[in-house]
């Protein structure tokens, strides 16, 4: 090996690196906020990425009926658990929330399908749609069962892992996509070429983390999401509706998922499947950050970026097994450190 | 015998099936392939519904028995017969390995370790040379009992089920036992179980190992029916197709696997033959059917088929016959201590954080003597239980129980010297019966293991020792509620049971966490009556409580605690009379 091609798998691993981060922190904040163990995070990556493929390429994405359908389904969820006291102001707003708003993503999506955007509203669109699943996602599984154990909400999300993944093959075909870049700069420094592209993956990915920090540190909505996730009967007795914080976790996550597939999808080709293994190894770098800690996610989230290069250039048979056998000497440590935690369950 | 009836005609039904004329063959393929996904789902069962704890790698463990046996039949010719303790074997050691790592951890992270797990051995079987990669492993030979070859499904068919069935019957004799019990306690935390001596990561460890082991079984089974292996089978949507028959049949009911099994595999073979007939798609709609169905039915039927169909079934199991003259359980050898003191604390601290829970607080219990610990909420009272019983290491001081230091003593040993406590807060498994729960202060008690309890040696001891726990169960007067489940006793009647399941410890020192809580008038006077004639037989109390007139009139000495420090001791007419504890009690200058 030579100081180019090390160069070379070091750059590789930190852009990986920086994906996960991103979906680490997505599936550690979900699960501070919900305790839902988020399996269906990767099919965010894969709707963001492949609507935005789909929208680039000229063609209408599937995913924008599928938002309106969810819509329509959430907003009966919420008619039904209204129905023993009905209120004109709630169901006006569970209209809006659910079916306006995704009723306007698909026409705007029906208006720029088919036509040569600017990539930012591509971009824009495939995000909505993304964030509207989203939201959905939450209200229609999660919602009904928010007081479960960490167990059954987990295998609820094996539930909407499945059904969402399938829906992802019947949009768009077992046939791989790829996106257009966001910016076709590029220069090199020294052997290394820096693509717009690969910069643009570690600005956002910077961006997002401080934006996050920024969001949970210093503002009433910030807060409130953390109260919800220390104590959900505390923070409902202080005034934070605990669904509205589950949401916004919801919204949050699939827009995180989304903007790391529109990032990946110029670099690899992405199938209706490939969500789930990137979203798994998000799950690596969140275990390693024991579901609690955003620092220690995105430190985690680059070493296994750089192993995941490494073995690939040396054992890349093996790729996905060392990476996903990473986890046992974590989960070692984890439960030699750890003191055991009495769980109040069921 | 009469609770085995039903298993017997369900037996009887299933070995007439492949006689019946003109069956289509095909339904003999769908009932093997019920069959060997009801065996993994019976471990998951045993897993997630009983023990409370969740895999998604089960499919992995069912490679790992395919795989031993076809990589030994084909390699070296070895009879399958011979290569099915290997294959289970195999299949033990790697959840053997994967569970030592992870059964120490919170709930969370064995279904996330065995996501990852799974996924790595999905690869690793697709990648290894000697597994023949993805194209695996063919004409693996078939089972065979001397010329006869079992080759048609119809031949497999009663390996198969004798399997299933024969598995149903260990499981269930299993959780009907000593082991059974403490397995059944784990999914209400670990503290009470282990408050009484259950090994607790040794129990799950134990949960993990049988429902690899099954898993391992199938796997076997299955490389000799179909006669090749491939990775697919074993990748991670099977085993989150195991997880959903366990949820659908009903997780913690082992017939649940079996009905789950039969649901899902014949509306699976449905769905792939009707869904793109009618909307006329190429594309795997059962997997989205699948997904929905799955989220839909935790909203819905949050227990599974199993649970509702029983209750319709008109046929109740007779309640669990108690042998009222067993011999009785060998009683603890009871020396007093020399100096008359049982309980020594000394300088006992607890610190959380900044906070100090318990500040150096020292006192006795002497033999024959009943204390009460009292103070206003958050005085430490609790905690100071949790110190002596060894739930939580004490940041300084010591603790002895007679001669012998007991300083960061597991609760488990704590227990097994003869100190049984009750809880604050219940902690009783609430779908097991008052005898059961009861049975389980007696644990340590009996001595009859997992194999023992499956193969049903254990039967003198289990009887000795529900014996014993009707006897405690008659002490403290609940006989009526004896058969009923725990969780729809009042809170006082399920006070009462958890001092009786301290009782089956045979202890030398109680420590009971406000015992007269919910009690009615007429009820606490016999649990004070109670309480001094077990004083009286050598045993001592150590009581938390708030209700002063039950503590003035029972504690021949109380103990003050207020902000973790004492404040008073001495007997209760001393301590009514203390200024201190009344400014505690009632603040400021009363």
């Amino acid at each position: 090996m030579n100081a180019t091609i090390l160069l070379f798998l070091l750059q590789d691993g930190i852009t990986n690196g920086a994906i996960y981060a991103l979906l680490g922190l997505a599936l550690v904040l979900v699960f501070a906020v919900t305790r839902v163990i988020l399996i269906p995070q990767g099919e965010f990556v894969t709707y963001g990425a492949l609507t935005y493929a789909a929208l680039a390429s000229g063609k209408f994405p599937d995913t924008a009926q599928l938002a309106l359908a969810m819509g329509l389904v959430a907003f009966v969820f919420d008619l039904f658990a209204n129905r023993h006291g009905f209120s004109l102001r709630r169901t006006v707003r569970s209209f809006a929330v659910n079916v306006v708003l995704s009723g306007a993503v698909l026409a705007a999506t029906l208006a720029f399908a088919g036509r040569k955007n600017p990539v930012f509203v591509d971009v824009g669109l495939a995000l909505l749609i993304v964030a509207c699943i989203g939201l959905y996602l939450y209200r229609i599984v999660y919602q009904p069962i928010a007081h479960a154990s960490v167990l059954t909400l987990l295998i609820a999300s094996v539930g909407a892992h499945l059904a969402m993944q399938g829906f992802a093959l019947v949009f768009f075909g077992a046939e791989g996509l790829r996106g257009p870049a966001i910016s076709d700069v590029s220069f090199s420094l020294g052997a290394l070429m820096f693509t717009g592209q690969s910069l643009g993956v570690y600005v956002i990915t910077a961006a997002l983390i401080v934006a996050l920090w920024l969001f949970f540190g210093y503002t009433l909505y910030g807060r409130a999401l953390r109260a919800t996730a220390v104590n959900r009967l505390g923070a409902r007795l202080v005034g934070i509706r605990t669904s509205l914080s589950g949401r916004m976790a919801f919204l949050l996550a699939a827009v995180i998922g989304g903007i790391s597939g529109i990032l990946i999808v110029p670099i690899t080709t992405l199938y209706y499947d490939t969500g789930f293994i990137i979203g798994l190894k998000g799950f690596v770098v969140a275990i390693i950050g024991g579901l609690v800690s955003y620092p220690i996610t995105a430190a985690a989230a680059i070493g296994v970026g750089i192993i995941e290069a490494f073995s690939s250039f040396y054992a890349s048979n093996y790729k996905e097994v060392i990476v996903f056998t990473l986890i046992l000497p974590i989960l070692v440590l984890r439960s030699l450190a750890a003191p055991e935690v009495e769980e109040e369950q069921d | 015998m009469r609770a085995r009836l039903p298993i017997l005609i369900f037996a009887l039904v299933m070995a007439v099936i492949p006689f019946v004329p003109d069956v289509p063959p095909f339904w003999l393929v769908l009932l093997n392939n019920i069959g060997l996904a009801a065996l993994v789902a019976m471990g998951l069962v045993l897993l997630t519904g009983v023990g409370g704890l969740t895999s998604f790698g089960q499919a992995a463990f069912c490679g790992f028995g395919a795989y031993t046996t076809a990589v030994i039949t084909t390699a070296y010719g070895l009879s399958p017969w011979l290569t099915l303790p290997l294959s289970l074997v195999v299949s033990g050691l790697a959840a053997v390995i994967l569970g030592l790592m992870t059964v120490r951890l919170s709930g969370h992270y064995l279904p996330l370790g065995t996501l990852a797990w799974g996924l790595a051995l999905y690869y690793l079987f697709s990648k290894l040379e000697f597994l023949g990669r993805n194209d695996g492993i063919s004409s693996i030979p078939p089972l065979a009992i001397g010329s006869y070859r079992m080759l048609s499904p119809e031949a497999i068919y009663y390996a198969i089920w004798a399997a299933v069935i024969i598995s149903a019957i260990l499981t269930l004799n299993l959780l009907d036992s000593r082991t059974g019990r403490a397995i059944r306690a784990l999914r209400r935390g670990h503290i009470a179980a282990e408050a009484f001596g259950v090994q607790t990561a040794r129990a799950k460890l134990l949960v993990f190992i049988y429902a690899a082991v099954l898993a391992g079984l199938s796997g076997w089974l299955y490389a000799h029916f179909q006669r090749t292996v491939n990775p697919t089978p074993f990748g991670l949507l099977a085993s989150m197709e195991y997880l959903f028959i366990a949820v659908v049949g009903g997780a913690g009911h082992v017939w649940g696997a079996v009905l789950g099994a039969g649901v899902v595999v014949i509306l699976k073979e449905v769905l792939q033959n009707a869904v793109p007939a009618i909307f006329n798609v190429q594309a795997q709609f059962e997997i989205i059917v699948f997904g929905i169905m799955l989220f839909v039915l935790l909203q819905v039927a949050p227990t599974g088929m199993w649970p509702q169909l029983m209750a319709l079934w008109p046929w109740r199991a007779p309640p669990k016959a108690v042998d009222a003259d067993a011999a009785p359980l060998a009683a603890r050898g009871k020396t007093p201590p020399a100096d008359g003191v049982l309980l020594r604390i000394d300088g006992a601290r607890k610190e959380f954080g900044g906070v100090v829970a318990v500040n150096d607080v020292s006192f006795e219990v002497r033999t024959n003597e009943i204390v009460a610990l009292i103070g206003p909420n958050g005085a430490g009272k609790s905690t100071t239980f949790n110190l002596v019983t060894g739930v939580i290491k004490a940041t300084a001081g010591h603790v002895a129980l007679g001669a012998d230091s007991i300083d960061g003593a597991a609760p488990q040993e704590v227990v097994r010297r003869g100190v049984a406590r009750t809880f604050q807060h219940v902690k009783l498994v609430p779908d097991m019966t008052v005898l059961e729960n009861v049975a389980i202060g007696a644990h340590l008690r009996g001595h009859a293991g997992a194999i023992a309890s499956m193969l049903r040696l254990d039967r003198a001891d289990e009887t000795r020792l529900l014996a014993e726990a009707a006897r405690q169960i008659a002490r403290v007067g609940l006989t009526d509620q004896m058969h009923q489940l725990a969780g729809s006793l009042s809170l006082g009647q399920q006070r009462i049971v958890e001092i009786a399941r301290a009782l089956c410890v045979d202890p030398v020192l109680l420590l009971l966490d406000e015992p007269a809580a919910g009690l009615r008038h007429m009820e606490k006077q016999k649990l004070a009556e109670l309480l001094r004639s077990l004083r009286d037989g050598g045993v001592s109390v150590l009581l938390v409580e708030h209700d002063m007139g039950f503590v003035m009139d029972l504690a021949d000495r109380i103990v003050v605690l207020d902000f973790g420090t004492r404040i008073a001791e001495g007997p209760p007419a001393e301590i009514m009379r203390n200024p201190e504890v009344i400014k505690a009690y009632l603040g400021g200058a009363a």
